[in-house]
């Protein structure tokens, strides 16, 4: 019975330094690959590296020659001495391996919960396993499985549901407030990394028009170029507020730049358009009273902080369902590998089956021979469907038997009952049947 | 001809009690099958109504809306048969877990309420009553559920502004959204309910002589009709929007239903309803 193993590294168990010495490009998986299908007791091999993570899962039947030859194999591709990293790895075997993998691809054991990233980094090495002919019956079925629980995990629970980031929280917020943003207007004020990425998300998620205001007006010129805005001087904040839906502020400045009068004043000219202020400086840009006018919604930094603790902490309480979903699709998977025990058994049988047909045929060839070839063909087939009817039942019998704890008892019976392990005889049934599917 | 009825009354309650824990739970649970479920549940609960309402008017021979029991009934209908309307239009689910309650509250305070059996007076055999009566009740309907697109909003603008989001944040729609429904239930509500007025004063003049005849519930609806007026004023020509807006509307809705209920019960009037069915 062949084993599933996984063996690698992620960012809990292993230091950034050493994660990047073995995830260096993806030609890595390709070479990890190659020297997998160099060693004999890998059967079937999956490589994945991201840059969280690299692990290796494979098909053996000798689980501690493989697992030595993996890490050696590890050391090999990041040029480090085993013992420097086999602390930082961990080893998972048969449904402990499923379970890891279906985790993996369900993003249940990513750095941020729930990432999406990581399934199409997953389907992407699963690729190069196919191209690199190291995927057989086994690793095919898991793969795939594994893409059905990620699947089923992404619709069932809310684990993708709510930002966990700065600028997708405020992208949110402001699809709350103004449902969809087309056509909304950007207010830019400062510049810093934070900001332009939250104005960079607005932009991407569908706002029309942005105008960036600098204290010094070269600075907002240079910015307003990279997002394709128009500049305005820090005098005319005032008409800005007048025309924007959403500001973003982030200055240097160590007093408020937008105090309550100012937004005040221009209330009434805007008629009440709702206005979003995401003030993501610190000290803030913003008198925090802003907030208190009507059909004004100001956040600053510690705010969205707040959301994305809350979210971060939804996506904890999916996870716990999705672990679930994985567990039982990691029982249907154990289900499907023990039904691959009884296989063997079977085809065995079928081939000594076919043998004894061989055979007899060949004693009885002469009298055979003079008949009409109609006739042949009919005696051909009554004796086939003759065996077959025989060996029906037995089969059917293994096939049911199988995950079940007394299996071991029914496949030595019948091999015994059809003396299938006679070292001659069986392997006389491989040679005839070697070039006939069974 | 009272148990004909009650064979389609029956039901026609059950369903939209159903329906309404159907939207409960979709509420909390946020399952696609539970709402469509609670959904066609609400429409053949509003089938079995409409058959309802039907004999009724059939066997009175005027829309059954003279005793309190009737009028309740038929204000639930209105409701319901709205918010299918809306809800096929506008396809936001979450409104029917706050309409469906209110509209099996009306039904269920109706079936508490004893019905009266006198024999229908001759002047409200008339199409013109039928039709005020529609008119008003369709008018009424928008305008109920423009009150729960405001108390949807506020509810969900608290959150926003409080930056503490509960377990409705996720579940209601964005405030532009809300702020829409109620913005465009009283744009049409409103017309009914002026036509519904001008048909009762054109009635009114047939059957009594005068358009206007300084009725507590004609003054009370003229009360709820300028404030509503004053709404879509300040909306049109101030530009009020938001929580200003939702809290003025919920405040009209209360008057209306002051009209609706508090006014033909306590203040007398050729409308109330002792006046209609007693006696």
């Amino acid at each position: 019975m062949p084993k599933i193993i996984n063996i690698g590294m992620n960012h809990e168990t292993a230091p950034v330094a050493l994660r990047e010495c073995l995830a260096v490009e993806s030609r890595n998986v390709q070479k990890a690959l190659g020297l997998m299908r160099s060693l004999d007791v890998v059967r079937e091999g999956f490589f994945l590296s991201t840059c969280n993570r690299v692990e290796a899962l494979i098909v053996a039947e000798e689980a501690q020659e493989a697992k030595r030859a993996i890490v050696s194999l590890l050391s090999k591709i990041g040029n480090i001495p085993v013992d420097d990293f086999s602390s930082c790895l961990y080893t998972y075997e048969n449904m402990d391996a499923v379970t890891h993998i279906f985790s993996v691809a369900s993003s249940l054991d990513s750095m941020i919960i729930g990432e999406p990233q990581i399934l199409g980094q997953i389907k992407e090495a699963y690729l190069q396993s196919t191209q690199e002919k190291m995927s057989g019956v086994t690793l095919n079925r898991l793969m795939h499985k594994a893409f059905h629980v990620a699947k089923r995990v992404r619709s069932e629970t809310d684990i993708c549901g709510a930002a966990v980031s700065i600028s997708y929280a405020a992208v949110e917020l402001a699809r709350k407030i103004f449902h969809v943003l087309e056509g909304k207007k950007v207010l830019l004020i400062g510049a810093g990394e934070m900001a332009e990425l939250a104005a960079r998300h607005l932009l991407t998620n569908g706002v029309s028009s942005m105008t960036v205001v600098n204290r010094t007006f070269e600075r907002a010129v240079e910015v307003a170029e990279r997002f394709r805005a128009s500049p305005a001087s820090f005098d005319e904040i005032q008409d800005q507020l007048l025309k924007a839906d959403i500001v973003v502020t982030s200055t240097a400045a160590s007093e408020y730049i937008i105090t309550r009068e100012m937004v005040k004043k221009v209330l009434r000219k805007r008629r009440s358009r709702p206005l979003f202020l995401i003030d993501i400086a610190v000290p803030r840009d913003v008198h925090p009273e802003v907030n208190k006018l009507n059909n004004v919604y100001l956040y600053d930094i510690d705010d969205l902080k707040g959301v994305i603790e809350v979210n971060k902490a939804q996506r904890r309480e999916a996870a716990v369902k999705a672990q679930r979903i994985v567990r039982e699709e990691v029982v249907k998977f154990e289900k499907w590998l023990k039904t691959l025990a009884v296989v063997p058994t079977i085809v065995s049988l079928r081939n000594k089956a076919d043998t004894i047909i061989q055979a007899e045929f060949g004693k009885s060839r002469s009298v055979l021979d003079q008949l009409a070839p109609a006739h042949r063909q009919a005696v051909d087939v009554l004796i086939r469907s003759i065996v077959e009817k025989v060996l029906n039942d037995p089969i059917l019998f293994l096939k049911g038997k199988a995950g079940r704890s007394t299996l071991n008892g029914y496949l030595d019976t019948t091999r015994k009952l059809f003396s299938l392990d006679e070292g001659e005889e069986s392997s006389r049934a491989k040679t005839i049947t070697g070039n006939k599917s069974c | 001809m009272e148990a004909v009825t009650s064979i389609w009354f029956i039901p026609a309650l059950c369903f939209e009690l159903i329906a309404t824990a159907g939207f409960i739970v979709f509420i909390v649970r946020q399952q696609k099958w539970v709402f469509k479920a609670a959904y066609w549940l609400l429409a053949v609960g509003f089938g079995f109504h409409t058959i309802f309402l039907g004999f009724r008017y059939y066997s009175l021979g005027v829309a059954p809306v003279l005793d309190l029991k009737s009028a309740l009934s038929f204000f639930s209908w209105s409701i319901i048969g709205v918010y299918l309307v809306i809800q096929a239009r506008f396809k936001l689910r979450v409104l029917g877990s706050f309409v469906a309650p209110l509209a099996a509250f009306f039904m269920t305070i109706s079936t508490a309420v004893p019905g009266t059996q006198t024999p229908v007076k001759p002047i409200f055999k008339s199409l013109w009553l039928t039709l005020h009566v529609g008119t008003v009740f369709v008018g009424n309907a928008l305008l109920a559920i423009s009150c729960i697109a405001a108390i949807m909003y506020l509810i969900q603008e608290r959150q926003i502004k409080r930056k503490r989001f509960g377990t409705f944040y996720g579940r209601l729609p964005s405030l532009a959204t809300l702020d829409n429904i109620n913005y465009y239930a009283i744009l049409y509500g409103f017309p009914f309910l002026t036509l519904g007025m001008i048909v009762g004063s054109i009635y009114a003049h047939f059957a009594l002589g005068v358009y206007w005849q300084w009725d507590p519930k004609e003054v009370w609806s003229l009360i709820c009709w300028l404030f509503y007026a004053a709404l879509i004023h300040e909306r049109l020509a101030v530009g009020w929007q938001g929580r200003k807006a939702a809290i003025m509307s919920i405040v009209c809705f209360s008057l209306l239903i002051f009209t609706f209920l508090g006014v033909s019960l306590l203040m007398g009037g050729y409308h109330s309803f002792d006046n209609m069915g007693g006696r």
